[in-house]
């Protein structure tokens, strides 16, 4: 057993600002596991500029993104250790990791930081009927295909789910050479930013069929092509409205689920509607001395707010372990109205940054609305927006000043019409 | 004079902008929330230009291909021309970050450079 003050489980983006946020914080016992060959995530493969304009106020791809964290955490003499899988963590924090060199390693810690990122939707979460022949891939691992290996899924693609890896894998395999068919999308709007419509699809003239699916996939040992057709407000396919496209590849771009199943095993508090444990404004979880950040805990679509909100839950793991976090006087984030959840869920303003950021996803798409934060009874926050959807992360920031006048109980978030 | 309303590619925010323009240039640009939407509209609507990444393969690597990218944005029409040009691309390791992996893409001025490190295979 190895004693470590600090183990991060994952050395994505989160995991690496994590680390730096407990280094700064002045705890140096720290140790990131990270199952992957390389630091730096899921961001290796995302090799098209969009990242660190918040932070960085220049437009990065995603291995320039990660390097400037490695150098970083090499620059600090982060331990960091690769091919090393996360099995288990206890209740008490003993942490157990496997690798090929070591067998099986035990860390006993003070904290432990989730960074584990998040998974695609499995294939398997879809019910299209039809055969199941060789040219369907999800869009991420169609990604590591393209952008790490190096070799194309297919000739003439069709992609289903408007996500942002969808529509970042549309431009990048039109402009390898492939024929981009059409992107079907089952709701009235895109999962996507509005960027990446412009930038990815609109650039190539690929058509966009919202509020449709694919009913049938074509073809014995490879795909010959799908069936797609307009679906009713209850995502029923209308008959009639039918389309065969011919192809070789369907891409599959449904969503991501953050990765939780060795946060369920120790017993955090999941949100159902996150699927990502439910925390406080300090990132941590239900469990006490157990942090989580980044894509583990909510679908992000900016890895800039990554990094930001694991820098703060490697400061409170630190904070934490000097037994200076306050667990009591939690006040309550109530999500109602067309708000479908929040991260964190909870404020302790004893606890709290002096500004602390609320994110939130909206259930639906709302024009020319508010955003409305009321602390109990008073309306404290009413700020108008063109548009809202639920593609595109929201935030609203809190001021610690506001929570320490008088006791509050709970706060409210909502999206009103006027 | 001539409105033509655009989405702001150049930051996740999207805004919506409406650009005046005449065959002088852009006159006004409305909506953005900041300087680079001005900016953005400016050559969106006379000269398109946009960065391109790709990957070539590296010789003698840990790894077998390096991600790149264009320096700069260069003409939106070049985009495919730019791809075509690194496909006869190789590029012995070690690779370091913002090593110049092809210069004068496409007879641009741009350079393609690399945007990850590819260490040399012991
Ligand atoms: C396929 C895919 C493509 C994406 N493409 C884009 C994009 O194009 N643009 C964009 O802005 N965002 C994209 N994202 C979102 C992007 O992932 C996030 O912005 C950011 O990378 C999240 O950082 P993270 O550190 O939370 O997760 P990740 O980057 O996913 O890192 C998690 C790390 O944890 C490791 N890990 C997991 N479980 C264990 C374990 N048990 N033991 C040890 N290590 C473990 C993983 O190997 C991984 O390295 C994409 C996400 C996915 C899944
Ligand atoms: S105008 Fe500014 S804030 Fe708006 S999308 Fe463009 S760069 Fe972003």
């Amino acid at each position: 057993m190895i004693n470590k003050d600090i183990v991060i489980i994952g050395g994505g983006p989160a995991g690496l600002a994590a680390a730096i946020g407990a280094y700064e914080a002045g705890n140096k016992d720290i140790v990131i596991l990270e199952r992957d060959n390389q630091l730096g995530g899921i961001l290796n493969q995302c090799i098209h500029p969009g990242f660190g304009l918040h932070t960085f106020k220049e437009e990065l791809t995603g291995p320039e993104y990660a390097s400037r964290y490695v150098k970083k955490i090499n620059d600090l003499g982060i331990e960091s250790k690769l091919e090393t899988m996360v099995i288990d963590i206890a209740p008490n924090l003993i942490v157990s990791a496997i690798n090929e060199t070591e067998g099986v390693i035990q860390y006993q810690a003070k904290a432990v930081i989730l960074a584990m990122g998040c998974r695609e939707r499995p294939r398997g979460a879809l019910n299209i009927p039809g055969t199941r022949p060789a040219g369907i891939y999800s869009a991420g691992t169609a990604q590591r295909y393209v952008n790490i290996e190096g070799f194309m899924p297919g000739k003439s693609v069709v992609i289903l789910g408007s996500g942002d890896i969808g529509l970042i894998m549309a431009r990048r395999l039109t402009l390898e050479g492939a024929n981009v068919k059409t992107v079907v999308e089952i709701m009235p709007y895109s999962g996507g930013l509005k960027r990446n419509i412009v930038q990815c699809l609109d650039d190539f003239n690929i058509p966009l069929k919202l509020s449709h699916t694919v009913t049938k996939i074509h073809g014995k040992t490879r795909v010959t092509g799908v069936t797609i057709a307009r679906v009713d407000d209850d995502k029923k396919p209308i008959p009639g409205t039918e389309e065969f496209i011919e192809c070789d590849t369907l891409l599959l771009s449904v969503g991501l689920i953050p990765e939780n199943e060795l946060s369920r095993k120790v017993g955090v508090k999941i949100n159902p509607r996150t699927q990502g444990p439910i925390v406080t404004e300090s990132l941590e979880t239900s469990i006490k001395g157990i942090f989580a950040a980044g894509n583990v805990l909510h679908v992000h679509d900016l890895v800039d707010y990554v990094s930001g909100e694991a820098y703060l839950a490697g400061k409170n793991s630190v904070k934490y372990i000097d037994g200076l976090l306050n667990e009591n006087h939690m006040i309550n984030i109530v999500t109602q109205d067309g708000v479908r959840y929040s991260v964190p869920s909870s404020i302790n303003p004893k606890n709290a940054e002096d500004l602390s950021l609320i994110r939130f996803r909206s259930t639906d798409v709302y024009k020319d609305a508010y955003v409305s934060v009321f602390l109990d009874q008073e309306r404290i926050i009413h700020s108008k927006k063109k548009i809202i959807t639920p593609g595109e992360m929201e935030q609203v920031t809190i001021l610690k000043k506001w929570l320490q006048d008088r006791p509050i109980n709970s706060i409210f978030i909502k999206i009103e019409k006027e | 004079m001539p409105t033509k309303e655009m989405i702001c590619i150049s930051c996740p925010m999207g805004c919506m902008l409406s650009v005046d323009y005449d065959e002088t240039g852009v006159l006004k640009v409305t909506g953005n929330q900041c300087k680079r939407g001005e900016i953005y509209a400016s050559k969106e609507v006379i000269n398109p230009r946009r960065v391109v990444t790709s990957i070539v393969p590296v010789i003698g690597g840990v790894e077998d291909m390096v991600s790149v990218k264009t320096a700069t944005d260069i003409p939106k029409d070049l985009m495919k021309d730019c791809i075509l040009a690194l496909k006869n691309i190789k590029v012995q390791a070690p690779v370091e970050i913002g090593q110049v992996i092809l210069e004068n893409v496409c007879g641009t001025n741009v350079c393609v450079i690399a945007t990850k490190r590819v260490e040399k295979k012991l």
